[in-house]
């Protein structure tokens, strides 16, 4: 694992209607990270992504995208997996054509036209997700999770250094859920991963590391979380429900061990 | 039937009809697919204003109708992200008030307005050549900037987000487009009048939607049926001497109606196989 950090927040403070929603955030994401964030509803999260891709602005603090202060320059090199109800998915749109329009930003100039390269990087981002066959789909007929598929196929095409995913999970049954999760785990292994998610029980065994969002961010620098962790970001103990095997530990002690 | 092509004013009508049904196709699967039919209903009703102030100012109220929405699109556009205003409240503020421009023009412009009924309601049978020529000339602008900017167009209207972020400049787009349904709408008051324009800027689209898979394919079927609504419907109007500007809706409404039951004729029969575009 090398050192350089893909994604910096040093500080950040975002208000949204006088109201604080990002206290004093910092987040170091490194290369070969797989980096998931979790918290409740209305902790941050989506806000916290959309402050580091430019989406949201910053009152205060810094964002740096690979050593620089963040610009169109860094957030090109950013494959962004949004939430699926963000999405118009009654829009006439095939999947290949879909997927194409995520090579549209390594293009200059006003008049973009997609070449021989773009197709081929198509196919293989589809290949990649196990897809192929249905690029001739309109999105409208697509599952749950075929979806999460053809948004992550989108951000892979354009050759991004890390893949930002926004709730990946909700709008995915359990099953799926399972199998995606194994999907990133493979994926993380060729590039680096930032996600936010609800979703605390599944994500620790596939990360490398864990942290907590509730309008501050709690981290632990390593995939475990702990109880002081949870009580922090939930305001309350959490009972968790697991769905591996059940002998794996959710929860790190935190301090003394017993 | 035949004979009707005899008349230039009749061929003239065809060529209309024929030319607004590809600026229809285009720009009405956009507004369709952006889900952008009040904006285009703000601009068109505000479009009055400058037929208004044409009149008052003795210029073409066509040309007034051009520079006056080109403007409203502009002000939109700007109004937009500033003023966190709800686009329908904005839309809602420019549809009134370019109607309530227009008839105050009318109220202080001497003598008498003989055309205005054919702006509100259109008369695509007396479409003067000269603009014939105008709406040639507009219609070639929508095909080659369209066809220029497909690929960024397609991009942004499915997620300006990404797009955004792609490095693609979204908000002046955003303004192309308001541009574009300005000039649409100029283009179709002449055919069904500015109260109707709407309709046939997204008929055409609505009716072909079910049947394609992508904004390409359903701009090339939405012009093709408009092409089909306006022919027919400017044949209807001659031979029972009615309107045209209705006749050309209400066979378009018709067609989309009939596009419903049978959607749901066989969603009902089969629901997973897809139709390929």
């Amino acid at each position: 694992m090398e050192n350089n950090p893909v994604i910096e927040v040093r500080n950040v403070n975002v208000y949204f209607q006088n109201q604080l929603i990002l206290d004093n955030v910092n987040l170091v994401v490194r290369k070969g990270d797989f980096y998931a964030i979790i918290g409740p509803n209305g902790a941050g999260k989506t806000t916290l992504i959309r402050a580091i891709l430019g989406l949201t602005p910053v009152d205060s603090g810094e964002i740096f995208l690979f050593g620089k202060p963040a610009s169109l320059e860094g957030r090109i090199r950013i494959g962004y997996v949004p939430q699926h109800q963000m999405f118009d998915f009654t829009f006439p749109i095939t999947v290949r054509e879909m997927v194409l329009t995520g090579r549209i930003g390594k293009k200059p100039g006003l008049i973009r036209r997609y070449k021989d390269k773009d197709y081929t990087a198509v196919d293989t981002a589809l290949s990649k997700l196990s897809i192929k066959s249905l690029e001739k789909r309109p999105i409208s007929d697509l599952s749950g999770g075929e979806r999460q598929r053809v948004l992550i196929a989108r951000a892979l095409v354009g050759d991004p250094d890390i893949l930002i995913l926004d709730e990946p999970t909700v709008y995915v049954d359990t099953p799926t859920e399972e199998h995606f999760y194994e999907l990133l785990s493979v994926l993380s292994k060729s590039i680096t991963i930032l996600m936010i998610t609800h979703d605390i029980g599944v994500v620790s065994r596939h990360v490398t590391h864990v942290a907590c969002l509730n309008r501050r961010l709690y981290q632990h620098d390593t995939n475990h979380l702990t109880a002081d962790m949870l009580a922090k970001t939930y305001g309350c103990p959490v009972d968790l429900i697991t769905h591996g095997d059940i002998p794996h530990r959710v929860l790190e002690y935190h301090g003394d061990k017993p | 039937m035949i004979e009707a092509l005899g008349y230039e004013f009749f061929r003239s009508a065809l060529a209309a009809g024929i030319l607004s049904s590809i600026v229809c196709g285009i720009i009405g699967s956009y507004v369709v697919v952006k889900h952008m039919i009040s904006v285009a209903g703000g601009i068109s009703h505000a479009a009055f204003g400058g037929i208004g102030l044409g009149y008052f100012l003795g210029i073409d109220p066509l040309a007034g109708a051009f520079w006056f929405t080109l403007g409203v699109a502009t002000l939109i556009w700007g109004l937009m992200d500033r003023a966190r205003q709800h686009i329908d409240t904005l839309i809602g503020a420019f549809w009134a008030g370019g109607m309530a421009l227009g008839i105050l023009c009318l109220s202080l412009t001497p003598g008498y307005t003989p055309d205005l009924f054919s702006y509100l309601f259109g008369n695509i049978l007396l479409v003067p050549s000269g603009h014939l020529t105008l709406i040639a000339f507009l219609c070639v602008i929508v095909v080659v900037l369209v066809g220029l900017l497909y690929p960024v167009l397609q991009a942004i209207a499915f997620d300006q987000e990404y797009a955004s972020i792609s490095g693609l400049p979204t908000r002046i787009f955003n303004l192309l487009v308001l541009l574009l349904i300005a000039v649409s709408v100029v283009v179709l008051i002449q055919i069904v009048g500015i109260i109707l324009v709407i309709a046939l800027l997204t008929l055409p689209a609505a009716i072909i939607r079910p049947f394609s898979n992508t904004l390409k394919g359903m701009m090339i079927g939405a012009t093709l049926t408009g092409m089909f609504i306006t022919t027919t419907g400017i044949y209807l109007s001659w031979i029972f001497d009615v309107p045209s500007g209705s006749t050309i809706i209400l066979l378009g409404v018709t067609l989309y109606l009939l596009v419903l039951c049978y959607k749901e004729v066989m969603g009902k029969r089969k629901s997973p196989a897809i139709p390929s575009v």
